[in-house]
């Protein structure tokens, strides 16, 4: 285990002694003590290994990560694990807004609630959240799944493309051309694998899913005469 | 940007603190805004009025002062200069007098009450608390300030926190697109903006809320119905401190209680420091809901 301590270690050196573990590192357990809110901890990293915050972190926290584990121990600030390639991030806390923005890949999870624009745009990831969602959440969100274990709020799925929506509590009001769709047997399994592996303890059967009415994004021959 | 930081105290035994907990919360924000500071401190409450007054030539504005507003006044003053700005001590009842001789001799009126003090200047957070030395002073809340200006010039009296009422001061992250409307509006109804500032136009309308009638609470529920922008707002009165953000709420805020406290931050690196931060109540501010504390 690599400790480090950020009161003593300046961001910058941090990060490139993390950015700089290649795929075959022997040097897998890192731990980040003192984060005290900082930004852009543990951003951009390319090699499995496993990175343990040990405290809340500020902006940005796991942004760009490939392959790697990044695991905070407290709460997140704006845009955790924003475009998220592959690996997973876990958020014991809270996380601030747009958690998961512009993800491609990998696997967040955030235990406590998510803010505003969780998943805005998302581009492949899957996010779990174990808590409540903000408004506009999954705006614009392109491909992968959001599953919320609590509440969504207002405008969820605003300009949907074909992200998956899955929501076991109520949602305060879907987003424009958001709609409720049937759960069929490969979205149980989608979310049975999603549980599983984010270790949410909840049943597939609970959650309804939403998805794209596929009216906005799509011409459609009615609008013709619009543009 | 702009950083936000405010401190409720409810231990009295933090007392002597507040100022230092104040000035270590605002310096982690000065990548926040760096282009002016200004803090808010609400001290013990004395007989008579306080008043902040600023000169941008301290000596030679502050030279004599004290002498020669008590013999327009008839009464004993006490004058304390603190670098740029003075905190005057002022019987009850010559507030109008002492407004139009200060203002006639060219001083710049802050801010007055019985217990807010208010201090504000162009600079950094370190250097303007140090200018001051808000470090050493103590009280039972207050609210801070870091600004990057957007709506109005970089000067000391656009620099946050705004008083437009007596012991009543506000502070803002974002920016109000109906304040020329609402400037119209209030100055009508006898609040009338001193600066081109947008944030002044919501400290008048809290003020004209209060005045009318409504508690804090009501007063910050009405911005979200009157004013039209982004906004996250922390605002003090003599023994009330609230937050209120708009419905869009993409300016960030997180808040935290202890038993000894509630802490406002425009980002978690503001508490940071605060005693028993790690088991506090930590949460962000649900938009277009208010939340406020009063003793």
């Amino acid at each position: 285990m690599q400790t480090i301590d950020m009161a003593t270690t300046p961001l910058r050196e941090l990060n490139a002694m993390l950015q700089a573990q290649a795929a075959k590192t022997n040097q897998t357990a890192w731990a980040i003590e003192n984060p005290r809110g900082a930004h852009a901890v543990a951003v951009g990293l390319d090699a499995p290994i496993e990175v343990t915050v040990k405290g809340s972190t500020g902006y940005y926290c796991a942004g760009m990560n490939k392959q790697a584990t990044v695991h905070v121990t407290g709460s997140a600030g704006p845009g955790v694990a924003e475009n998220m390639m592959s690996g997973t991030v876990i958020i014991e806390g809270d996380a601030s807004q747009y958690a998961g923005a512009t993800g491609h890949g990998g696997l967040l999870v955030i235990k406590g609630n998510a803010s505003s624009r969780c998943g805005i745009s998302m581009k492949g990831i899957n996010i779990v959240v174990y808590g409540n969602v903000g408004h506009m959440s999954a705006f614009m969100a392109q491909s992968g799944n959001l599953v919320v274990l609590g509440d969504a709020g207002d405008a969820l799925g605003d300009s949907l493309y074909e992200a998956g929506l899955f929501v076991r509590g109520s949602v305060k009001s879907l987003g424009s051309d958001c709609i409720e769709k049937e759960m069929r047997p490969e979205h149980i399994a989608i979310l049975t694998d999603l549980l599983a592996r984010s270790g949410a303890d909840a049943k597939p059967e609970e959650f309804k899913r939403y998805g794209s009415a596929r009216k906005l994004y799509n011409f459609h021959v009615d609008h013709a005469g619009a543009y | 940007m702009c950083g936000i930081v405010g401190l409720f105290l409810k231990n009295e035994a933090l007392r002597p603190e507040l100022g230092s907990m104040l000035t270590d919360m605002l310096i982690t924000m000065t990548d926040r805004g760096p282009d002016s500071a200004g803090i808010a401190i609400y001290g013990d409450a004395q007989d008579g009025l306080k008043m902040t007054i600023q000169s941008d030539t301290p000596k030679v504005a502050f030279a004599g002062l004290e002498v020669a507003l008590a013999e327009v006044l008839g009464a004993p003053v006490t004058v304390k200069v603190l670098d740029t700005h003075a905190v005057l001590s002022l019987p009850d009842g010559t507030e109008a007098a002492a407004r139009a001789f200060l203002t006639a001799r060219g001083l710049r009126i802050m801010g007055t009450g019985h217990s807010m003090e208010i201090f504000k200047e162009v600079g950094l957070p370190k250097d303007v608390a140090a200018r001051f030395g808000i470090r050493d002073m103590g009280g039972s809340h207050g609210i801070g300030h870091t600004r990057m200006a957007t709506e109005s010039a970089v000067t000391t009296l656009g620099a946050h926190p705004f008083s437009t009422g007596d012991d009543q001061c506000l502070v803002h992250n974002g920016s109000l697109s109906n304040h020329n409307q609402m400037r119209r509006v209030l100055s009508a109804k006898g609040f009338v903006p001193q600066t081109q500032n947008d944030t002044e136009v919501a400290a008048c309308y809290i003020s004209s809320r209060l005045a009318e009638g409504a508690n804090l609470g009501q007063a910050l529920d009405g911005t979200l119905q009157d004013l039209d922008g982004f906004f996250t707002f922390v605002v003090g009165t003599k023994n009330g401190f609230g937050v209120v953000r708009d419905p869009v709420a993409c300016k960030p805020a997180v808040m935290a209680e202890t038993a000894d406290y509630v802490a406002f931050g425009s980002e978690y690196r503001a508490f940071a420091k605060l005693p028993g931060i790690d088991d506090a109540r930590i949460w962000e501010p649900e938009p277009a809901t208010v939340y406020f504390w009063e003793r």
